[in-house]
């Protein structure tokens, strides 16, 4: 059978963070009441027209910079036209063939474009579904309508979904660090579609590709690629084609269903926006722009390296996630220099990263975090005990040490409470004891388990095994 | 003062209630009464008020004519269409309050072809606009309720807009006065719009120093419309120009075939009448000119058939709603509320902008239009300013080209050009043709305003048209 490899470009909304809209200056509130945020122009009344928001065509600038983009010293708007309930001027305002920045490079896969664009209106359809198919009626909220995006447009340079979720990560990450969005992709701030085909390994030529939109989440993102890769892999080995066509995933059922081709069939009538001149990018914007860039990730991570010690590859994961990149240095800091960084890098990285839903608010304080590891540190309590505390305190918060001490989790070692523990291990399971004084060390495992039964975790294994030999050897 | 007060010219009535002669509220009450005469249908709404807000501007309190498709707040705006039948805005276009703050208050809206599409003012959904020299003519379009309306007497002067002649051709055919500006020199905002590019608030008046009044008070930036710009020059009281040594050029390519002979007679008379007030005139090559009407029957639909697209159904007008879904309500309720014409421009644009077709025939317009400005750019090299007929013949009668499209799109054959260029233009009365008002159209570079009103006053002056229709008097 022909091995297929994917290949995956990514086009990704990021709604910017202006005072205003695009194009009036309504202020864009998530959450208002519906349609309190509205004028003549982002309504599409009759004789209102618009006005670009320098600020945004700022922050696009800041955000070509980031992604090593080429800045245009002319861009110009178009309108891009079709009917829709949610699309007030039945065009929207949106660039074409000469896009705000072009090019570009980012961790590994190849940036084709940045460009402007006003978002669309919200529709809400009353059904089951809460889609538009078998809905009764529809309403229209305009206070979305006029939002401010940039799209992000990839090259076909990404192979995995896993790589898709991580390069994501990476972007959000990025254009958090610019301080021009929420990036939120709960709230839409942050919106990711797909474009998806196999080919087989070693082919050059692109196969037939299907679009994947409304992938809310960074889960779903992986999810609902890695099943349309799974869909077209068993379609083509099957001797079927792939058909270009948009398609919906659920989440909920993780099955992908094809939108209506009526509705993909559209000539957008793409021309001028006579309304707008074209955006003239002088060098003191561009200036401006560059005096505003933050540390990038790429940077951060070297940083971490040099001032850390951090393996380059912890100190990526971390710098490229910058939820867990600002919480490792929230939590170094409060460590202070005399503790071990790495422990809390590996910490972040691992034990919080997965118990942690990127962007979510439901995360470890820094404070406690330092608290934890530095009882950790100063053999106050086990590892196992530490991921239970941490446990707790994602899902509940509190004071480490407080939780040690309410609920007896300090570590058990060297006393007679420890050794009591051996006496009864080594009683209760003569049999392994003997085998264990006779030197076979297989047979040390299951009195280890029953010391860690007794003391509820809170022994540290090297101890109990130094303990175990030497009251067998004693005997 | 006597209610003889509404046959003074703006001008002149500015300096009575300057003066003291005329009150504002003698004046309010004489507009009011002369706006109730109207049997031309050119007014589509007069106000009911008693007293009309306005600044305390130099415009000295007189009210002013609105093209409908001004939005006006509170006020029908309907753009001459069915669509938008008893449309009350939320919000006034700038250039009405500007008008208003400056002294000029609204006091009626005026008839026009529907969405400012058409020459005749028969494509308005309201009825047909009479012309006042003769009622079995029409006014011209599509500001022709606002020629109709200043000619007759209805209005002191109003706003027009031109998109390819709207404001001159009328202009021409009532007798009247009209001025379409520099394209950005008047802020667009709250006018409904038909081609975005080309669209230009104006003047319609009786006398070239009206005109020049009004404009004076309309040009400057707007921060709501990103294509205005700021004047450069400050708009003067016009006076009229010494023509000696100004240069007229005639471009052949406007003023051959296709103009009516005594439109024709009417101009070289002018002409003559220039050359013994010492202006030179000789003729002057515009050689793309005669392509400047196949390029903005490309520009104008493309641009109105995307324009119109946010007249729904969906938030305001007209719905008609079969319950076919959101495209059966988009198709049914745009059947009901566009008129033929608007339908033709609207299939017309849409198929130039069709993917495949657009470099044919968009993209090639556009080009057109750079050559048609380039003409221009270099004809003012050697010119002050270009002068033509505003219409190749005078008012036509109603019905008689309804049926041919072609033959109607031909009346802006004189004045297209200027548009595509988007330099100032002036029509100015060049006397009459069997009865019947012919029109003078005097082009300068951009922002030369007051060189062609300067240039007009002077032919005005020199031509002593008496700018009322016989039954006036």
């Amino acid at each position: 059978m022909i091995e297929l490899e994917p290949v995956i470009g990514l086009e990704i909304h990021v709604q910017l963070a202006t005072k205003t809209k695009m194009f009036c200056g309504c202020e864009p509130v998530f959450g208002e009441n519906p349609n309190t945020r509205t004028c003549p122009v982002c309504l599409g009344l009759p004789g209102a027209l618009p006005v670009i928001n320098e600020r945004a065509v700022d922050f696009g600038l800041r955000l070509g910079l980031a992604l090593g983009c080429e800045l245009a010293n002319r861009s110009i708007f178009h309108r891009k036209n079709y009917f829709y309930a949610d699309l007030p001027k039945g065009y929207q305002i949106s660039q074409f063939d000469e896009p705000l920045c072009s090019g570009g490079f980012l961790d590994g896969v190849r940036i084709h474009r940045v460009h402007l664009e006003e978002d669309a209106a919200k529709l809400v359809h009353s059904s089951s579904s809460g889609r538009i198919q078998g809905a009764d009626s529809s309403v229209v909220d305009f206070n979305r309508g006029g939002t401010p995006l940039a799209e992000i447009v990839t090259e076909p340079d990404i192979t995995s979904a896993a790589q898709a979720r991580e390069w994501l990560s990476l972007l959000r990450t990025t254009v958090k660090s610019l301080g021009i969005s929420d990036v939120s992709m709960e709230e839409g701030s942050l919106r990711c579609d797909a474009n998806i085909s196999l080919r087989p390994v070693g082919e050059t030529t692109l196969g037939t590709k299907t679009e994947l939109k409304n992938m809310n989440s960074f889960r779903f993102v992986e999810k609902g690629i890695e099943a349309e890769i799974e869909r077209q892999r068993e379609l083509i080995q099957s001797g079927g084609t792939v058909v270009q066509e948009t398609l919906h995933f659920d989440p909920r059922s993780g099955s992908l269903t094809a939108l209506r081709s009526k509705e993909e069939a559209h000539d957008y009538r793409y021309f001028p926006e006579p309304d707008l001149l074209p955006v003239a990018v002088g060098p003191e914007m561009i200036k401006a722009a560059q005096d505003s860039l933050p540390e990038l990730p790429a940077a951060r991570a070297s940083r971490y390296e040099e001032e850390f010690g951090l393996a380059s590859e912890l100190a990526q994961r971390l710098a490229f996630n910058g939820d867990l990149g600002d919480l490792f240095e929230a939590t170094a800091a409060i460590c202070g220099a005399g503790s071990d960084a790495r422990l809390v890098a590996t910490w972040v990285n691992g034990e919080v990263s997965s118990r942690v839903d990127e962007g979510s608010d439901q995360t470890v304080e820094p404070e406690a975090l330092a608290e934890l590891l530095g009882l950790l540190e100063d053999d106050k309590i086990t590892t196992a005990a530490a991921r239970g505390i941490l446990d707790t305190l994602i899902e509940h918060g509190g004071s480490p040490a407080d939780l040690v001490e309410s609920q007896g989790l300090g570590k058990v070692g060297g006393g007679d409470e420890l050794s009591a523990a051996v006496d009864a291990a080594i009683a209760s399971d003569p049999e392994a004891a003997a085998k264990v004084a006779a030197g076979e060390q297989k047979a040390l495992g299951p009195l280890v388990g029953l010391v860690m039964k007794a003391t509820q975790g809170r022994a540290d294994g090297g101890e109990v095994r130094a303990l175990i030999f030497s009251k067998l050897a004693d005997s | 003062m006597s209610t003889d007060s509404t046959k003074l010219s703006v001008t002149e009535t500015v300096a009575a209630v300057a003066s003291g002669l005329l009150s504002k509220a003698e004046l309010h009450a004489a507009w009011l009464d002369r706006a109730g005469l109207d049997d031309l249908n050119a007014l589509s709404w007069v106000s009911d008020s008693p007293e009309l807000v306005h600044g305390d501007g130099p415009l000295g309190g007189v009210p002013l004519g609105v093209k409908d498709l001004f939005c006006t707040e509170g006020v029908p705006s309907q753009s001459g269409s069915k669509i938008l039948e008893g449309y009350l805005p939320p919000y006034t276009a700038t250039v009405v309050e500007a008008l208003a703050q400056a002294g000029a208050p609204l006091i009626a809206k005026t008839h026009q072809d529907e969405f400012a599409m058409g020459s005749s003012n028969e494509n308005c959904a309201f009825g047909p606009v009479l012309n006042p020299w003769d009622r079995g003519r029409v006014p011209g379009g599509s500001s022709g309720g606002s020629a109709a309306a200043v000619a007759a007497g209805l209005v002191p002067w109003a706003l027009g807009t031109d998109t390819g002649g709207s404001i001159r051709q009328p202009a021409a055919l009532c007798g009247v006065v009209g001025l379409k500006p520099t394209y950005g020199s008047v802020s667009r905002y709250g006018m409904i719009a038909f081609a975005s590019s080309l669209d230009q608030a104006g003047p319609i008046t009786r006398t070239v120093a009206d005109a020049g009044l009004l404009y004076s008070q309309m040009t400057g930036k707007d921060p709501r419309d990103a294509t205005s710009v700021e004047h450069p020059d400050s708009v003067e009281p016009v006076v009229p120009m010494d023509l000696t040594g100004v240069r007229l050029g005639v471009p052949e390519e406007l003023t051959g075939e296709g103009v009516e002979p005594g439109v024709r007679e009417a101009f070289e008379a002018t002409l003559d009448l220039a050359r013994s007030l010492g202006a030179t005139v000789a003729p002057c090559p515009l050689p793309h000119a005669p392509h400047a009407l196949s390029a903005y029957y490309l520009i104008a639909p493309a641009e109105c058939s995307s324009n119109l697209a946010r007249l729904d159904g969906v938030r305001f007008g007209l719905r008609v709603d079969p319950d076919e879904g959101l495209d059966g309500m988009y198709g049914a309720t745009r059947a009901a509320g566009f008129g033929p014409e608007v339908r033709r421009r609207i299939m017309l644009g849409t198929y130039a902008l069709s993917s495949g077709y657009y470099d044919a025939y968009y993209g090639r317009a556009q080009r057109v239009r750079t050559l048609i400005s380039q003409d221009f750019d270099s004809a003012f090299e050697d010119f002050d300013a270009i002068v033509t007929p505003t219409s190749p013949s005078v008012a036509f009668e109603l019905g008689s080209k309804t049926a041919d499209p072609l033959s109607m799109y031909l009346s802006d054959f004189c004045t297209v050009p200027m548009s595509l260029a988007g330099i100032p233009a002036i029509s100015i009365p060049n006397g009459l043709s069997d009865g019947l008002p012919v029109g003078f159209q005097i082009a300068g570079p951009a922002f030369s305003e007051n060189r062609i009103l300067g240039i007009a006053a002077a032919l005005e002056d020199g031509l002593k048209f008496d700018g009322s229709p016989a039954w006036i008097a």
